[in-house]
């Protein structure tokens, strides 16, 4: 079994997926997230990844993946087969996240992203004082070679759940460790460097 | 021809001929009244049967998977490259089995087996068998080997058809599915290739009608038309660039209608090697299995309810640049999978040697295929 020692965020993302249930996982690399689901919570359900590397990899921890590009859609996917559908740290990199979510939540019954938050203070303060682009743990790669196209803000994404009429169930922001404090319940926009959300149609 | 066999190669191997009596019903309607099907297995089978491989095969191939016959072969079975001691599908765990298919011209009973009754060749009187009739028999054939239910079936090409259609017709008897290049049906342009290569046997003047064997000939020149066919949408336009280009053979070109380039003889070698070694009743049989191989035909085209009968696992490859079977037809398999919530993996695995790249030691094909095959040792007792 694949454990999440390295990806804190997936732990907050499991312990919000209930026993039994069904789920996409969008991006699924290694498999992580559904070993540890299958395992915990007798989970099953399809990973969904392009890279070749983590194929094999997949298969061998027991998981169910399927080789494609996400940008594709989840046209082949039927209405209402997920109980949840989770998108990790990808949504940033897809063409077109808003009809991603739509997707999310035509084929599951709710939906849960995380993503890098664009908002937090070390990357307003790299480029509103320093005038760069942002090069943070959670944002390592240099402008011109970024699979991150479509970065966001912890508001921008809420506002774009509203003009979606996407109903928020229950989010959270955590440090670049994945852990949660205080002030990061405070100001999340400002203070978290990853975002949780899980949703479901409005 | 190898200096000694390879310690890696199943070896020296055998093939047996079993003879069935039960009269075998065909889907065309017809009845084999008897039969044989001709066979080879590699590695032991375990005391509880747990560890047994159906391996079907595609359109040319046969029983021979596998191994040697004499030291002196220049060339081992179709998939060595593939099954063996330590390869990915590995013979010291595995018991395999892969049998040549009714039709077919290599000792299982097919259009050049002599009719009982009559005394000569079936020729064309043989009736055009199909996946499912495969299939049956191959089942029977398990019986015979004491198998209850294969740890896995997997094949290629028209062999993947195969395993598609163990999975809808036995759910019971096996636990995982490889489905490697395939496609749930063959497409108008796939429908069109197999007609031209048919109708270059059919219109050859030693054909016959098909009762060639009577007349001591043997349609070569159409057989050998439909092989360089076949062979040239077995691969991809950028193997053949780069495996010929435009070279020539004999360095320039010489303004008559001899070989220029390498290409053609490539295509002509490949032909050569192919008569004398295949009937052309079977080739014609064997294309018309391929064209009549549609599951969801019975579903008003709807493969998700074709499939719903399966049960087991599955494992879906293609390869990028097959376009006799491209990853799209694989990709209608997995939808139709993942809609009866069956267990599936699907890898389409980047290749530039087209359709016959599942018969090529590729490292990311070998890679994903080991990595299902090790789940399945994982699950054997």
């Amino acid at each position: 079994m694949l454990d999440l020692t390295n990806r804190p965020d997936l732990v907050i993302v499991a312990d919000w997926i209930k026993p039994d249930s069904r789920v996409l996982d969008l991006g699924c690399g290694d498999g992580a997230l559904l070993s540890h689901l299958a395992h915990h919570k007798r989970v099953n359900g399809y990973g969904l990844d392009l890279e070749d590397k983590y194929i094999p990899r997949c298969i061998h921890a027991g998981i169910n993946i399927i080789q494609m590009d996400l940008d594709r859609g989840l046209a082949e996917f039927a209405d209402n087969s997920f109980d949840y559908v989770v998108l990790s740290l990808t949504l940033q990199a897809m063409r077109h996240p808003e009809k991603l979510l739509e997707d999310m939540l035509r084929v599951g019954r709710e939906g849960i992203v995380t993503f890098p938050n664009f908002g937090h203070w070390r990357a307003r303060v790299q480029l509103g004082i320093f005038g760069s682009m942002p090069f943070t743990k959670t944002l390592p790669n240099t402008w011109y070679n970024t699979p991150n196209i479509h970065l966001c803000t912890l508001k921008d994404f809420e506002f774009l759940c509203k003009t979606l009429n996407i109903h928020i169930l229950e989010h959270q922001a955590v440090d670049s460790e994945h852990r949660s404090n205080p002030g990061l319940k405070l100001f999340p926009n400002l203070l978290g460097e990853i975002a949780l959300y899980r949703f479901e149609r409005g | 021809m190898p200096d000694s066999i390879p310690p890696d190669s199943v070896g020296l191997v055998t093939p047996t001929t079993h003879h069935f009596q039960d009269p075998l019903k065909l889907s065309g309607g017809e009845t084999l009244p008897d039969y044989e099907l001709v066979y080879e297995t590699y590695g032991k089978l375990n005391a509880s049967g747990s560890n047994a491989l159906l391996v079907c095969h595609a359109l040319s191939s046969n029983h021979h998977a596998a191994g040697y016959y004499d030291p002196a072969d220049k060339k081992p079975g179709w998939w060595e490259n593939i099954v063996g001691p330590g390869k990915t599908i590995n013979t010291d765990r595995f018991f395999v089995v892969c049998c040549n298919n009714l039709g077919g011209c290599f000792g299982s009973t097919g259009p050049s087996t002599i009719h009982p009754l009559t005394g000569k060749p079936y020729g064309p009187d043989f009736p055009i068998v199909t996946v499912r009739d495969w299939v049956i028999s191959q089942a029977r054939l398990a019986d015979v080997l004491g198998i209850d239910t294969w740890a896995a079936v997997i094949g290629g090409s028209l062999g993947g058809m195969q395993v598609l259609q163990w999975s809808m017709d036995y759910p019971d008897r096996l636990r995982h599915a490889i489905v490697i290049a395939a496609s749930s049906k063959l497409t108008a342009q796939n429908i069109a290739f197999n007609e031209v290569a048919r109708q270059a046997i059919r219109s050859d003047p030693d054909f016959h009608d098909g009762h060639y064997y009577e007349n001591g000939t043997e349609p070569q020149r159409g057989l050998r038309i439909a092989r360089m066919l076949g062979h040239i949408t077995y691969l991809s336009d950028d193997i053949m660039g780069e495996k010929f280009g435009r070279d020539l053979r004999d360095g320039k070109i010489g303004f008559d209608y001899s070989v220029d380039f390498q290409v053609e003889s490539y295509l002509r070698y490949q032909a050569d090697s192919f008569v004398g070694n295949f009937d052309a009743n079977t080739y014609l049989l064997m294309t018309k299995a391929l064209d009549y191989f549609d599951p969801a035909g019975h579903t008003q085209g709807n493969l998700s309810k074709a499939l719903a009968p399966a049960s087991c696992e599955f494992m879906v490859m293609s390869f990028t640049s097959d376009w006799r079977f491209s990853p799209e037809r694989s990709q209608e398999i997995v939808k139709a999978l993942h809609d009866n919530s069956l267990n599936v993996s699907y890898a389409e695995i980047q290749a530039s040697h087209g359709h016959d790249a599942f018969l090529m030691k590729i490292p990311q094909y070998l890679n994903v295929f080991s990595a299902y095959m090790h789940r399945i040792e994982q699950e054997i007792d």
